[in-house]
């Protein structure tokens, strides 16, 4: 009897968990789709889309977001470029190729790069790889997008290396073994078989990944110069969105054109990591099946 | 062992809540002070609150930066109670913070120069306002203009929450002309912190940046300046103290309505001789210097 009650508490419990979580996720949708839509009593919904000047505080202000979203495109798609490939076979090489002492070594060495603090990280791209990059390409500054991707690749390898190597080891012991009975050498195991049946993992991994390099605030803010324009290279000064909210929250006044703007571009940047999500999610699926 | 955690908890919890037992003493001033605002001036601010927390060893000082505009929003979001600020109060914002039922009173605190600074290898060492709004806004794209180095210019700046941000687009890329539109040139990269620019400007051969005269230290170079065919003064205390120097402006404290209590305390204190030795040792310029005074 007593086993019974308390299995009614605990499963109560995880369900009310579980909901809450849905609700939680479900208000902050509601609470930024509020203060976003009074944006739009006063501004023109197709000059803030599609309007391609960002300038806040002038006079009459202007809330085009085309340059904060190309920014933040930029930066994201330059950082997956460097880190997906880096990170899987970092994690194919912890996971199945490092002697096991090595092995050791690496997995930590993994978590201490988890740990570094973003800003810390700003800081090491504002005094030397900024720069670096401004002597190597001869740019005019070494504030750019380029800077803050290699940054932020480095912040989403961790994520990255890790839940892709936990899929590599969850690869059951009879996938290898028949492969290698089967003639097969190492590599072949490796490519075909193994890399295959943990793609879904892999490319959770990755999701999560680029969902911490399109929601990093910090480094995005201290070293890509920030300049609202629209970006004709990797190699130039760009803003992003979430630097802009960050680096303008504090000097609105609650309730003025300005602030309802900045939650606007935090409803955009919610639109798109759950786009991210959900295709992530169908990807799953898909391999699941 | 997990018996006695109970009791231990709750000491620490007390203690946490009532502070660290220190007791108060009845006939001193007591309480808490919080001040928000300009980057310009943190610095000097942090400075004034230590001496004056020695002074009132009941009063707690809370010193924050974010920029002139964090701080007056603050002040109209009631988080802070004081708002230090590099610019005035625009018309606007006083209107939205009376509509939110807060009064803002205005207090001069010190004068400041802003200097314009670039790096020690780029031989440019004077500019007109003209030459610098003509930089600023994106007309002059190379430093051979000006007869320096092949060179584009990279213009620096700082975040739209920033006083002197805003004082320098009002006299340098507006000229001071109330109805004009002109904007910062797309390009300039707007940095968070004045450090970021001098950082920038270090390591940047064709960099060109402003800030408060209290940060641009010897790393850096600052230009001389000349307004309408005048000199070319360079941004020293005794220059905007002689008010020679083109771009001087005030710093200010804001509070809601009269100061009273610890609030008070803290803005007299500033405003008097001892708080005022610390704005200059921070390199702004003292009130007396000018024989400016408080205004409304």
């Amino acid at each position: 009897m007593r086993r019974r009650i308390s299995e009614i508490v605990i499963e109560s419990a995880i369900r009310l968990s579980g909901v809450l979580v849905i609700v939680f996720v479900f208000l902050i949708f509601l609470f930024l789709l509020k203060d976003a839509l009074a944006l739009f009593r006063v501004y023109p919904v197709g000059e803030f889309l599609f309007g391609r000047n960002w300038l806040p505080i002038s006079e009459p202000p202007q809330f085009g977001m085309v340059p904060l979203f190309l920014g933040s495109l930029y930066v994201t798609i330059v950082a997956i470029l460097i880190c997906v490939p880096v990170g899987v076979a970092t994690a194919m090489f912890i996971g199945e190729v490092a002697p096991k002492s090595l092995k050791t070594v690496l997995k930590s060495l993994v978590e201490v790069l988890a740990s570094i603090p973003s800003v810390v990280l700003g800081f090491i791209g504002i005094v030397w790889m900024g720069p670096f990059l401004r002597s190597t390409f001869h740019l005019t500054t070494g504030m750019c997008g380029l800077t803050g991707s290699l940054l932020l690749a480095f912040m989403a390898l961790p994520t990255i290396i890790s839940i892709s190597e936990d899929a590599l080891n969850s690869v059951p012991r009879t996938y290898r073994e028949a492969a290698f009975g089967l003639g097969a050498t190492r590599w072949q195991t490796l490519w075909r078989i193994i890399l295959p049946s943990a793609s879904s993992g892999i490319i959770a991994g990755v999701m999560l990944g680029i969902g911490r390099v399109i929601g990093e605030t910090m480094v995005a803010m201290m070293v890509t110069g920030n300049a609202p324009v629209i970006p004709q290279s990797i190699l130039q000064p760009l803003r992003t969105l979430t630097a802009t909210i960050a680096g303008e929250m504090g000097e609105t006044v609650g309730g003025s054109e300005h602030y309802f703007a900045l939650f606007a571009v935090g409803l955009v940047l919610f639109v798109i990591t759950f786009i991210i999500n959900f295709v992530a999610d169908s990807f799953l699926r898909r391999a699941r099946r | 062992m997990g018996v006695r955690i109970g009791p231990a908890l709750a000491v620490l919890a007390a203690a946490f809540i009532t502070g660290c037992g220190k007791d108060v003493d009845p006939n001193e001033p007591s309480g808490f002070v919080r001040i928000k605002g300009s980057d310009t001036l943190v610095n000097a601010v942090q400075e004034v609150s230590e001496e004056f927390m020695k002074e009132y060893p009941y009063v707690f000082v809370a010193v924050t930066g974010g920029g002139s505009g964090v701080g007056i929003a603050s002040l109209i979001n009631k988080t802070c109670d004081v708002a230090s600020s590099s610019r005035e109060m625009k018309p606007k914002e006083i209107e939205i913070a009376q509509r939110h039922g807060v009064y803002p009173k205005e207090f001069t605190v010190a004068f400041d120069g802003v200097a314009v600074i670039v790096n020690k290898d780029n031989p440019i060492g004077k500019l007109t306002i003209d030459d610098l709004h003509r930089i600023f806004t994106g007309k002059a794209a190379r430093w051979t203009e000006f007869g320096g180095k092949d060179l584009p210019i990279v213009t620096l700046s700082r975040e739209v929450s920033s006083g002197t941000h805003a004082y320098f687009k009002e006299e340098v890329v507006q000229l001071g002309k109330k109805d004009s539109t002109e904007e910062f040139s797309a390009k300039t990269l707007l940095l968070s912190s004045s450090q970021a620019i001098v950082e920038e400007v270090v390591t940047n051969e064709a960099a060109v940046g402003y800030l408060g005269m209290g940060y641009a230290g010897d790393r850096t170079r600052s230009i001389r300046v000349s307004k309408a065919g005048g000199e070319f003064i360079p941004p020293t205390v005794k220059e905007v103290m002689a008010k020679r120097y083109p771009l001087a402006r005030g710093l200010y404290f804001y509070t809601d309505g009269d100061p009273k209590g610890a609030v008070k305390l803290f803005v007299d204190f500033g405003l008097g001789p001892e708080g005022q030795l610390h704005f200059e040792n921070t390199g702004f310029v003292p009130l007396g210097a000018t024989g400016a005074q408080t205004n409304q």
